[in-house]
């Protein structure tokens, strides 16, 4: 068998790439984002198909009011999915900041529902639709403290004025998704009552 | 090469030495490390699958050494019934998970993905890194179970609820090693979603100019695939996982229906559905299986061409097919299930699609075969796997057959058929291509050859070994043999002890022959000889650079890729045509 | 080293095959009356996967006989495979196509026939109950009806296995419950399957019948035995360390002895 040793190759230096305005790292944020929200969607399908399925299965299905604090914490939510457009296409710190402290006020205010619900007695191992009420906030409200903390990292470099536009986008991206996905899980919820 | 970017490409050489060979997010180094914890688990999962054969061959016989080692669970040296079923899970879960999701995936496609679309790292580098270590800590949690309470779990791989969900009453196991499981699982479900985001980011938006999609290597479509696989199917059981949890530890009962009465205890829980942990599960658990094959699927397409010097028969066939797996992958759970209690109905539904996934695989078999007709076979130790592998892979996928239809699965649920049919596809063939990639893929890893004569007696012990561990357990099943016993007291089993014991004999024989690639690997690390560029005349990036490569993977210099992968077979003095030669 | 890989594989392709071809493992003999549908499915599927396995491994093994590089004269030029990846295409769709077309539709039906088929009117009616580590079996006694299970009542020390109240409940009184699965031949019975704990699964390999038992749910299966014997019935899910030693034995008895063994089990309650 020959085992002919060839030269490498010979390549071009700094060969122009096909480069449409940001410089091509920054695209691959949006690329991460719609990939997170892929992955996101499809667990969150998983646990709407593990409802349905629970449901069907037992006649123990609770009909309670959701706490309307809940209603309130959305309004934050869209509220701040507004304001972080705002920012975006003017590029104001202000804005993002209420972003911020809104997306905080809701997370907090989703700790005060579960609050309300333990106190009609309603928890986790109450029963099923309590028990899904429990995880879907829980978890919704960690996906928004991960994008908090993007949102974070995206105010720094803003307030250094080295935010790429494309960045600031894949962001905001990942915010309106979050709230998008509350209003969808809040209206399972609310018509499998 | 600048665009007038402040940010450099990727971050510069880093001087410590932990970040350098620890916490590095250089691809090159984090496919090592996965590569390196894929060896472990495998040694790990192997010594346990020895110890339940010999077990089953001579039940009464104590293993030497091994009532220090687990007091409770060996004494005396002979293993209790809850043992071996504790061995059997961490068996199943280790070498589905540690081994067969990692070292052809996340192993060679951290390596060589970004080479092959030559770029100079992953696309976020630091969240790659996070992959790594998260993998590690699943890994550290599920053997931690080995260490606590009364041991790990007693479920499977498969951990069906209520017995997986209820707690300590089901049995030794069922405590807290069920939970560390769940919670390792579902650590690793999260490892290998930021893995799956870095490839496929990767693959779309960081390939070099010239690197179209058509012009991607065969390996790297399949990761590529395999990545867009485990990005649902992860995603699902992550909550499966989550959900299991909460029945354990919080009461909740999404799983376990009302009445149950375990250990003379009337259980607390109402309503849920134990179908619910299967379809859930198996809705991953399916897609799982084809992420353990593409890689080799895509490694033995890419070797193959290299040995027969002529392009791989099919390209784009080839990928359609891929690509028709993966979307059929999603379909045919239910055929873990026929039996399971779900409306009978949904069994011939099922069955459908898991017949018709035989198709594009076939057509891939054929491809191979095709590609094998006139050509110049040189046979090296990976060109030896790589053909193996299309022996193994046949048969495995022919045991397929019988189990995709559920008249003929009513005899065959649950007997060794079954375990013969997945460990021909996952632990020989997905080994294969395991082994196949190794040998290949050595030299510009480690800039170092592997010695070609102990590949070969590898090669060949395990090929003819593997043979006679799982070719008689179809046998078995024919006759009716139950899987997961702990041992045979059953009057119909009795015949076929012998059997048994020759797969033991067998078995053992086949892990032995792998300390002859233990060894070849380190020896070949520390002294085996230099390897050039591009020891195998082969065409992609990765053997446009040297041997290992540097740190930014080409160099300085950004290929530009003018040719695809396939061109093998040309007339004149050089017969090969690397991507990055020039128009 | 090519021909070596070939003769290896053709050796091991032909002695596997002939040792499934020659049945040396094989089933057991079928006892039911809808198992012989099921052993001709078995035995289409296994000419045909046999078939499949056999060519595959020959033109693995043919082509790399063939086409290894030879070490003398100068090396040949490469042939790419005639018509392309078309023939193969076309070869692999319409072959596989074909036979899973005929595969699902003869063996649609003997599936419905054993799972989405009713029981025939006037089946035997027997409760099966799945325990960690054991199988027990409920007869319905002279009123034909079973008493209702109560599972905070059920006792194994007091061998209250189904959880009956015969005090409170009169239809539980006349109830037989027994450790083996006693049935006469050619008369159907229905088994529902009730699990206790965990999933089990209900297994004989004579009558080609297997159904999971599942918590929560009672699952009906239906079967006529033909021939009279001691069958051994074995647990196939996995539910804990007994699983390995969790059986009974199906005693098919001829008419006649299956009336007489009904008498003297209702005359000792």
């Amino acid at each position: 068998m020959s085992t002919a040793v060839l030269p490498p190759s010979p390549s071009v230096p700094a060969a122009a790439r096909v480069a449409t305005g940001d410089a091509p790292r920054a695209s691959v944020a949006q690329t991460g984002v719609w990939i997170g929200i892929a992955t996101i969607s499809m667990s969150f399908a998983a646990l709407t198909s593990a409802l349905v399925v629970r449901q069907s299965s037992a006649p123990d299905w609770q009909h309670f009011q959701l706490p309307p604090l809940l209603y309130l914490n959305t309004l934050a939510l869209l509220v701040s999915s507004a304001t972080l457009e705002i920012s975006r296409r003017r590029r104001t710190v202000a804005a993002l900041n209420a972003t911020l402290v809104l997306g905080l006020l809701f997370v907090f205010g989703q700790v005060l529902a579960w609050r309300q619900l333990a106190a009609q007695h309603l928890f986790l191992a109450s029963g099923p639709r309590s028990a899904f009420l429990y995880v879907f906030t829980a978890l919704h409200a960690l996906h928004v403290l991960g994008g908090l903390g993007g949102l974070l990292y995206v105010q720094r470099r803003l307030a250094g004025a080295v935010l790429a536009p494309t960045t600031f986008k894949a962001a905001a991206l990942y915010w309106h998704f979050m709230a998008i996905l509350w209003v969808y899980l809040l209206t399972l919820l609310t018509i499998r009552g | 090469m600048t665009h007038g970017v402040a940010t450099s490409h990727a971050p510069p050489r880093p001087q410590s030495f932990l970040r350098r060979h620890v916490f590095s997010v250089d691809h090159k180094v984090i496919g090592r490390q996965y590569l390196d914890l894929a060896l472990v688990a495998v040694v790990t999962g192997m010594v346990l699958s020895w110890i339940m054969r010999f077990h089953l061959g001579w039940p009464e016989t104590p293993v030497p050494g091994l009532g220090k080692l687990a007091p409770t669970g060996a004494a005396g040296g002979v293993i209790t019934p809850e043992y071996y079923l504790a061995l059997m899970t961490m068996h199943g879960t280790i070498m589905v998970f540690f081994v067969l999701t990692t070292a052809p995936f996340a192993g060679f496609g951290n390596f060589f993905l970004p080479i092959h679309v030559g770029a100079e790292d992953m696309a976020f580098p630091r969240i790659n890194m996070m992959s790594f270590w998260v993998t590690l800590v699943a890994f550290l949690v599920l053997l931690s179970a080995f260490f606590v309470g009364d041991g790990p779990p007693l479920s499977g791989w498969t951990a069906y609820a209520p017995l997986s969900a209820v707690g300590k009453d089901a049995g030794p196991g069922q405590g807290v090693g069920q939970t560390l499981w769940a919670i390792s699982i579902a650590i690793f479900c999260v490892a290998q979603l930021l893995g799956s985001l870095n490839f496929i980011a990767t693959t779309l938006d960081l390939r070099t100019r010239g690197m179209s999609l058509a012009r991607l290597p065969f390996a790297t479509w399949a990761w590529f695939i395999t990545s867009v696989i485990g990005l649902v199917a992860f995603a699902v059981l992550m909550p499966a996982c989550i959900l299991l949890i909460l029945d354990r530890v919080a009461g909740t009962s999404f799983f376990i229906p009302a009445g149950l009465v375990i250990s003379d205890r009337l259980q607390p829980h109402a309503g849920g559905s134990p179908l619910l942990w299967q379809h859930l599960f198996w809705f991953f658990g399916h897609p799982e299986v084809y992420i353990a094959i593409l890689p080799g699927f895509g490694i033995v397409s890419q070797i193959l061409p290299v040995f027969a010097r002529k392009p791989l028969l099919g390209p784009r066939v080839f990928i359609t097919c891929l690509i028709a797996i993966a979307f059929l992958s999603y379909t045919v759970w239910g055929h873990h299930m026929f039996l399971s209690g779900m409306n009978p109905l949904s069994a011939t539904l099922f069955s459908v699609p898991t017949l018709v996934i035989t198709i594009p695989a076939t057509i891939i078999t054929l491809l191979w075969i095709g590609t094998l007709y006139g050509a110049r076979l040189r046979f090296t130790s990976a060109s030896l796997f790589a053909l193996g592998f299309v022996s193994v892979f046949v048969s495995g996928g022919i045991s397929g057959f019988f189990l995709a239809q559920p008249s003929t699965d009513i005899y065959l649920h649950g007997t060794y058929f079954v375990v013969a049919h997945f460990h021909f596809v996952m632990g020989v063939a997905a080994m294969f291509g395991i082994f196949a990639g190794t040998y290949f893929w050595f030299p510009k890893m480690f800039g170092r050859m592997m010695n070609e004569t102990l590949g070969r007696w590898h090669f060949w012990l395990t090929f003819i070994g593997v043979y006679c561990v799982f070719m008689p357990m179809h046998y078995l099943g024919l006759a009716g043999n139950v899987r997961r016993y702990s041992a045979f007291t059953d009057e119909y089993l009795q015949p076929l002890i012998p059997l048994h014991r020759f797969i033991t004999i067998a078995a053992l024989f086949t892990g032995a022959v792998q300390l002859i690639f233990l060894f070849n690997l380190i020896r070949s690390r520390l002294r085996g000889p230099k390897a050039p560029d591009n020891p195998w005349e082969a065409t992609t990036l990765e053997w446009s650079t040297s041997s290992p490569p540097p740190h930014d993977n080409f160099g300085g210099r950004q290929p530009v890729v003018s040719h695809g992968p396939n061109e093998y077979g040309n007339a004149g003095p050089r017969d090969y045509v690397m991507q990055a030669d020039p128009q | 080293m090519g021909k070596l890989f070939a003769v290896v594989v053709t050796v091991i392709a032909l002695v596997s095959a002939a040792i499934f071809a020659f049945h040396v493992w094989w089933l057991p003999p079928d006892i039911s009356t809808h198992g012989v549908r099921i052993d001709r499915q078995m035995n289409e599927t296994m000419v045909v996967a046999g078939a499949l396995f056999v060519l595959g491994q020959l033109a693995l093994a043919g082509f790399v006989w063939r086409f290894s590089a030879g070490e003398r004269g100068a090396p040949r030029p490469v042939k790419s495979f005639p018509g392309g990846p078309t023939p193969l295409v076309v070869l692999a769709t319409v072959l596989v196509g074909i036979e899973i077309l005929v595969l699902t539709f003869v063996g649609s039906k003997v599936w419905a026939d054993v799972y989405q088929t009713p029981p025939a009117p006037g089946a035997l009616q027997i409760e099966v109950l799945g325990e960690q580590f054991a199988f027990y079996f409920r007869y319905a006694g002279a009123d034909g009806k079973f008493g209702a299970m109560h599972p905070e009542m059920m006792n194994d020390a007091t061998e209250n296995f189904f959880g009956l109240d015969p005090a409170n409940d009169t239809t539980a009184r006349d109830d037989i419950v027994v450790g083996s699965l006693v049935i006469p031949i050619n008369q159907p019975v229905v088994l529902e399957m009730h699990a206790k704990d965990v999933n089990h699964s209900f297994y004989v390999p004579e009558l080609r019948i297997q159904q999971d038992f599942v918590p929560g749910l009672v699952i009906p299966l239906h079967f006529t035995a033909t021939t009279p014997g001691k069958y051994e019935l074995v647990c196939t899910q996995l539910c804990g360390l007994g699983h390995y030693n969790m059986r009974a034995f199906v005693e098919v008895k001829t008419q006649p002895d299956f009336a007489q063994w009904l008498k003297e089990k209702a005359a000792a309650l």
